[in-house]
């Protein structure tokens, strides 16, 4: 039987890839 | 690193550094817990041992559900290692491009707030109005200084930036007006106690602030302790209705009703209900930072009240969404799917590096909560930067520059932490003002499980 459901979430480790773009918001 | 916990019914298991989040029944879940310390016979038999009971729980169901655990690892998904230290030090090699200002237009306010951290807006100075001149040169320094980034975000902030309404219209005008050629995109956000609210505020910001922030307290007597005017009257009868009128103006542009709770409102949530009740849907609630021996401070004592009321507060919000009247909460606005990526988790809110305040007279602080300090003065909007190593000290200033976070599950979702509270907590901006911390990690296990629930299709 399936215990155990992910949630779809972002990949850190693949965000890392990107640079960061800077563009997000800015407490 | 992973953190399990259980929280309304769920289980939950977070996987610190891809940031997966799984939720497990408690087999898995106790399976999760042995996995990477216990042999995998061993944990077959205390399995069995533990739910001998429960037919649906045999020794070839568990060895499926250690092969999903093991398939989890391998995918990336559970147990994943810390590969990002080493982007964390690329940070002192980064650009000295500013992206977002906070314009203290008003060192000056109309009431008299015993808990100001900006002692009522002077900032422990002499009170001061910023002119339309020392604002433009700030906008124009922003724009001088921004390299490629394209979205700038400027904060109308005090003491009370009403009161100096006029200068606050004019700089966006000046904005407006070099947007297309410089080739820049201006946001605005005005924080404001209420008190000078009219049509034509409500107007103008209706049309220019991409984001209005109102200080209310909460419940009438809860206000007015500590949001008094000069003369020692409360504020909320005068501010409630400005603020009704604003929020149902603003459509559905962005505000918060933003409150703050001390040592006499443990019970906070009652505070955020009565302001869903006044008909407010985009609410925050910040606790008091304040000297240990201030009588409004919160307490250890108070922690697991506040702990208990965080999750009431999650339980109650799933159960308004389900009602289709939901409401939001600053604190629970994760985003699990298309969520900051891992160089803003790390580096946190930019403050002294990518975000700076300006005073007045335009002298340069790493933020609102340094203003007044001389040892954080940076510099000013017309020579930019002249104190580089404040500079360099907010650079290297992330989540990884701090001991005190290497093992905590939650530093990927606070980058650190507030500069400035570890600043007055501990003499040090890389401290961790360790209240605060524990308060951030129930608020991240509420906001992760509501997120869950939400995924599967159960609120509440």
């Amino acid at each position: 039987m399936k215990r155990i459901v992910t949630i779809e979430t972002r990949d850190l480790a693949c965000s890392a890839i990107n640079g960061g773009c800077g563009e997000c918001q800015t407490c | 690193m992973i953190h399990q916990y259980k929280l309304n019914g769920y289980n939950i298991v977070l996987d610190v550094y891809s940031g997966s989040v799984h939720v497990v029944d408690d087999v898995a879940y106790d399976i999760i817990g042995m996995f990477e310390k216990t042999p995998r016979g061993q944990i077959v038999s205390a399995i069995l041992e533990k739910y001998a009971g429960r037919p649906d729980v045999t020794a070839e169901d568990i060895e499926q559900c250690i092969d999903d655990v093991e398939a989890l690892k391998s995918a990336g998904k559970l147990f994943t290692q810390d590969t990002y230290e080493n982007i964390a030090s690329d940070f002192k090699n980064r650009s000295d491009d500013i992206k977002a200002l906070c314009l203290h237009v008003a060192h000056t306010c109309n009431l008299n707030c015993e808990y100001c951290f900006a002692s009522q807006g002077k900032y422990s100075g002499d009170r001061a109005i910023m002119s339309f001149e020392v604002g433009k040169q700030a906008l124009d320094f922003l724009v001088e200084h921004s390299g490629n980034h394209v979205n700038l975000e400027v904060d109308f902030f005090g003491g009370e930036p009403l009161m100096n309404w006029d200068t606050v219209k004019r700089l966006v005008e000046y904005a407006r007006s070099i947007e297309a050629e410089r080739g820049k995109k201006f946001r605005f956000t005005l924080t404001t106690n209420g008190v000078l609210v009219d049509q034509d505020v409500i107007e103008f910001s209706n049309r220019e602030m991409h984001n209005v922030v109102m200080s209310l307290d909460g419940r009438r007597e809860v206000h007015d302790r500590f949001r008094k005017d000069y003369a020692g009257n409360g504020s909320y009868d005068k501010v409630v209705p400005k603020f009704q009128e604003f929020a149902k103006a603003r459509g559905n542009r962005e505000y918060y009703i933003r409150g703050t709770y001390t040592h006499y409102n443990t019970d906070f949530t009652q505070d955020i209900f009565h302001m869903a009740d006044l008909g407010f849907t985009k609410l925050s609630m910040e606790p008091v930072v304040c000297s240990t021996d201030d009588p409004c401070a919160l307490t250890e004592e108070d922690l697991p009240v506040l702990f208990e009321q965080y999750e009431i507060l999650a339980k109650d919000m799933l159960r308004r969404e389900r009602e289709g009247h939901p409401i939001t909460f600053y604190h629970y606005m994760i985003d699990l799917k298309h969520g900051p990526c891992i160089y803003k988790r790390i580096s946190g809110c930019g403050s002294g590096t990518e975000y700076m305040a300006v005073t007045p007279w335009g002298d340069l602080y790493p933020c609102h909560q340094f203003v007044g300090d001389p040892k954080y003065l940076m510099g000013n909007v017309w020579d930019g930067v002249k104190n580089n190593n404040i500079r360099d000290e907010f650079r290297k200033c992330n989540v990884y520059a701090r001991p005190d976070c290497s093992d905590c599950w939650a530093k990927l979702y606070c980058s650190g932490g507030c500069p400035a509270n570890a600043y007055h907590a501990t003499g040090d901006i890389t401290g961790t003002y360790e209240y605060g911390c524990k308060l951030f990690r129930k608020r991240m296990e509420c906001a992760i499980m509501m997120e869950a629930a939400k995924s599967l299709g159960e609120n509440g």
